[in-house]
């Protein structure tokens, strides 16, 4: 089989993009399984199938990476050598700390068993699904931007962007598990 | 008369096997490409998962094993994979319903009693696979090495494991295990030829799968999978021996649950009751036992308020399949109904109202998965070129790390082979191990989840803390099953990994059972071969015997008589020995000798019937 790239992007034989044509990716994902697949070797030689069993690894590695916008993202960053260790994620936003100090204090009364709290989380939560939505939208453009431009500066306002989508998801999961744990 | 040669040196056959909680099936593809399933020597498909060690110490499988539930249930065992791959600990809710008697000093692995014998699960598993390979070898009158076996979608690491070491000491090549409704979807698939998106419910007897399939242009995609490993039409037989118990207690005055021979004949009764009741509005569950006689009457409409929560239980996981597949219901084109238990009228409608489709039911519920298993047996022998199956791992892999959390590496319903890289390093200045503890599930906590094994990374070089870079390579292999591999990131080289199972059996241990099965195997292909020569002798013999008295005999030359009874007597001479390729040589020998006989007897035979026929 030769060496195989291990890099996802070169694997599937595409530009290093942030947006993907997803039909695309299907197609080459379908290809390459049909090529490497470990059951078209299990006959072969222990070597063979070592390959095989190596590049689809690598192979479904990838797809699951470069399908999803945000670990595609992600990977592409790491990539370009930009750090986004979940570190980046953790520090509050400074535009969001309003929000997010009343949330919490939202949250510690329901905890303490204030029903009354429910509702402001209710609304918190429908809240920042909407944040996550206007930040995917946000997200899409600096895709298109990067792609036209190749400019480093976009890809670390990406990395921005990210942070604060993950922080937000974060949130959202919170206040749905605090809101479902409280329900039952 | 020529025996028919057998190529020994490259048989390639690959058989497919359902190895099911209640019954196991072996099917094959026939030479135009179609999946068959195999009977046995009794004529039924179905074998039933019962195992028995009769008094002179045979093992024994089958229908006929399960005669034996009743006359000697303390040497039989039934729905031996419920307690494939699990721990004492596990089993213990299992052990009040189910007549398992597992042996003292069973700790990581479960050793059954039958009779004054203990068996390890993989054990009793292995008699039943030996029993198909030898249904398949019969039918096929070939030997039989390889095999894919399937499993159930939502069976871990542990599981798996112990059914492919049961594939091994079976003397099975296990070249993949297949999950149970994927197999079922690609007979389904190969024989509609359908797009789009599928759902295959299998409710068997002791495990229940959801799978939620993409299918296109030959590529079997699965997009998610969820199930319970401990859910099926066990757990309804259970209820209803509950129910007839309590009922003959108060009869009768007496508790029956304690006397064997009573509960078997009893949960035969109910079983029957409960699959006549799929197709009637009322049935009879009735027991003779020691001259007592009980009966009782049993509605469906009963029924269904027995076992709605059962039924229930399955539906959770259906919609956390269909949120994972990412789909709408809407975007589910047909639900394939596969299993025993889906014949029951209350679990066809509530499949029906969750999906909001009619479900698909063309095919055998029974042998779906088996056919599906020689399609993909196929697809491996290269018999099959556009096919091919995309499964998913059905459980989180993660690692411990500190304060008992756990750290996800690979998510559930990621496609395998999969795989995840993790750094690890040391603690302590000169620390030459490091332990990982791998577990499997969705939940956040070690305690939660299922532990799988703690991977020991040894003679590390000592360094000063924090400096090694171990290079850790989680992958999970196609049968959804995990690899570990390490390497020092500075200096490359291999780094050496003791596993140390949770459950299951050791290397070693199963070594031991291979070698030990293996002897006897190959003792019992042996012997049936030179049975299935000898057999082929005593034909050829008989036919000679007879043809001595033919006028044609008289008519050769002396040369040619005393060929005849040399190659006889070289027959004899062999005939009692256990090689069976010798004997076949000799059955050779003796048909060439006898050719020219053969000739004139057929000439002797055409001129008399002209002599005959003359006017
Ligand atoms: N007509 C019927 N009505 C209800 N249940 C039935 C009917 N026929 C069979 N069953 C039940 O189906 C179960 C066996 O199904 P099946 O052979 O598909 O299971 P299995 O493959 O052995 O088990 P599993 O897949 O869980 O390992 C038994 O519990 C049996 O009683
Ligand atoms: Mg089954």
């Amino acid at each position: 089989m030769g060496v195989l790239p291990s890099n996802y992007y070169d694997f599937f034989g595409i530009e290093h993009r942030l947006d993907l044509d997803l039909r695309d990716l299907e197609r080459r994902f379908y290809a390459l399984s049909r090529q490497y697949h470990p059951d078209r070797f299990t006959l072969k030689s222990a070597e063979e199938q070592q390959t095989a069993l190596d590049a689809t690894a690598i192979l479904n590695d990838g797809y699951r990476t470069l399908r999803d916008p945000l670990a595609r993202a992600e990977y592409l960053l790491k990539e370009n050598g930009f750090d986004i260790g979940e570190q980046g994620s953790k520090n509050v936003p400074p535009e969001l700390l309003e929000e997010v100090f009343e949330l919490n204090m939202a949250l510690e009364e329901l905890r303490a068993g204030d029903e009354s709290a429910r509702a402001g989380l209710e609304e918190a939560r429908a809240k920042f699904i909407a944040m996550r939505d206007g930040i995917d939208a946000e997200l899409k453009a600096k895709f298109a931007e990067y792609d036209g431009s190749r400019d480093r500066k976009v890809l670390a306002e990406v990395r921005g962007i990210l942070n604060r989508r993950r922080y937000v998801w974060n949130l959202v999961n919170e206040v749905e598990k605090e809101l479902a744990g409280a329900a039952a | 008369m020529t025996p028919v040669q057998i190529d020994f040196g490259k048989s390639e056959r690959v058989v497919g096997i359902d190895l099911g909680t209640t019954n196991s099936l072996v099917a094959y593809l026939d030479a135009a490409g179609h999946p068959a399933v195999i009977p046995g020597a009794d004529g039924d498909k179905l074998v039933p998962s019962v195992v028995t060690l009769t008094r002179k110490g045979d093992i024994v499988v089958g229908n006929k094993a399960r005669a034996a539930l009743i006359d000697e249930p303390d040497r039989t065992v039934y729905s031996i994979k419920r307690l494939m791959g699990r721990g004492v600990a596990d089993v213990q809710e299992e052990l009040k319903l189910f007549p398992f008697r597992i042996a003292e000093g069973s700790e990581s692995v479960i050793r059954v009693q039958l009779g004054e014998s203990t068996f390890t699960p993989p054990e009793v598993s292995a008699f039943i696979l030996k029993q198909l390979k030898k249904n398949a070898e019969t039918f096929l009158g070939e030997p039989v090495s390889k095999a894919v076996i399937t499993v159930p979608a939502y069976f871990n690491d542990a599981q798996r494991q112990a059914t492919k070491d049961a594939g091994r000491i079976a003397g099975l090549e296990v070249l993949r295990l297949v999950n149970e409704p994927t197999a079922a979807a690609l007979a389904y698939g190969l024989d509609k030829r359908r797009e789009g998106i599928i759902a295959v419910y299998d409710l068997g007897g002791g495990t229940f799968d959801i799978s939620i399939l993409k299918l296109h242009e030959g590529i079997f995609e699965v997009l998610a999978t969820n199930g319970d490993t401990h859910l099926g039409g066990d757990d309804i037989d259970n209820r209803l021996i509950q129910i007839a118990l309590e009922d003959i207690h108060s009869e009768w005055g007496k508790d029956i649950s304690h006397y064997g021979d009573a509960v078997q004949t009893l949960r035969r009764a109910v079983i029957e009751a409960k699959e006549r009741l799929s197709f009637a509005p009322a049935t009879n569950i009735e027991l003779n036992y020691k001259g007592k006689h009980y009966q009782r009457e049993i509605a469906r409409e009963l029924f269904e308020k027995l076992i709605a929560d059962i039924v229930d239980r399955t539906l959770g996981p259906c919609r956390a399949c269909i949120k994972d597949a990412g789909v709408a219901v809407e975007q589910i084109d047909e639900v394939v109904l596969v299993g025993g238990s889906t014949r029951i009228p209350m679990v066809r409608n509530a499949v029906e109202t969750l999906f909001r489709a009619k479900p698909h039911t063309d095919l055998n519920p029974d042998e779906v998965v088996a056919l599906g298993a020689a399609v993909q047996a196929g697809i491996l022998s290269g018999s099959i070129e556009n096919q091919l199956l995309l499964d998913v791992t059905p459980l989180s892999l993660g690692i411990e790390t500190m304060g008992g959390v756990v750290s996800k590496l690979i998510h559930r319903n990621s496609t395998i082979p999969a795989s995840a890289t993790e750094t690890f390093t040391t603690a302590v200045d000169g620390q030459r191990n490091v332990l990982i503890h791998v577990l499997q599930g969705e939940r956040e906590m070690v305690k939660d989840n299922r532990s799988l094994a703690r991977f020991d990374l040894k003679d590390i070089d000592p360094l000063p803390a924090g400096m090694a870079r171990i290079e850790v390579r989680f992958l999970i292999d196609a049968n959804g099953i995990l690899n570990v591999t390490a390497r020092d990131a500075r200096t490359g080289k291999e780094q050496s990994v003791e596993i140390k199972p949770s459950y299951g059996l050791t290397d070693e241990q199963v070594e031991a059972m291979i070698s030990e099965s293996i002897d006897r195997a190959e003792e019992d292909f042996a012997a049936r071969q030179a049975a299935e020569a000898r057999v082929e002798a005593d034909r050829i013999l008989a036919a000679v015997d007879k043809a001595k008295q033919n006028d044609a005999y008289l008519e050769l030359s002396e040369d040619e008589r005393r060929e005849i009874t040399r190659a006889l007597n070289e027959l004899l001479v062999v005939y009692h020995g256990d090689d069976h390729l010798l004997i076949r040589s000799k059955i050779e020998q003796l048909n060439n000798a006898t050719m020219k006989l053969a000739e004139n007897m057929i000439n002797t035979a055409v001129t008399g019937a002209l002599k005959g026929t003359k006017i």
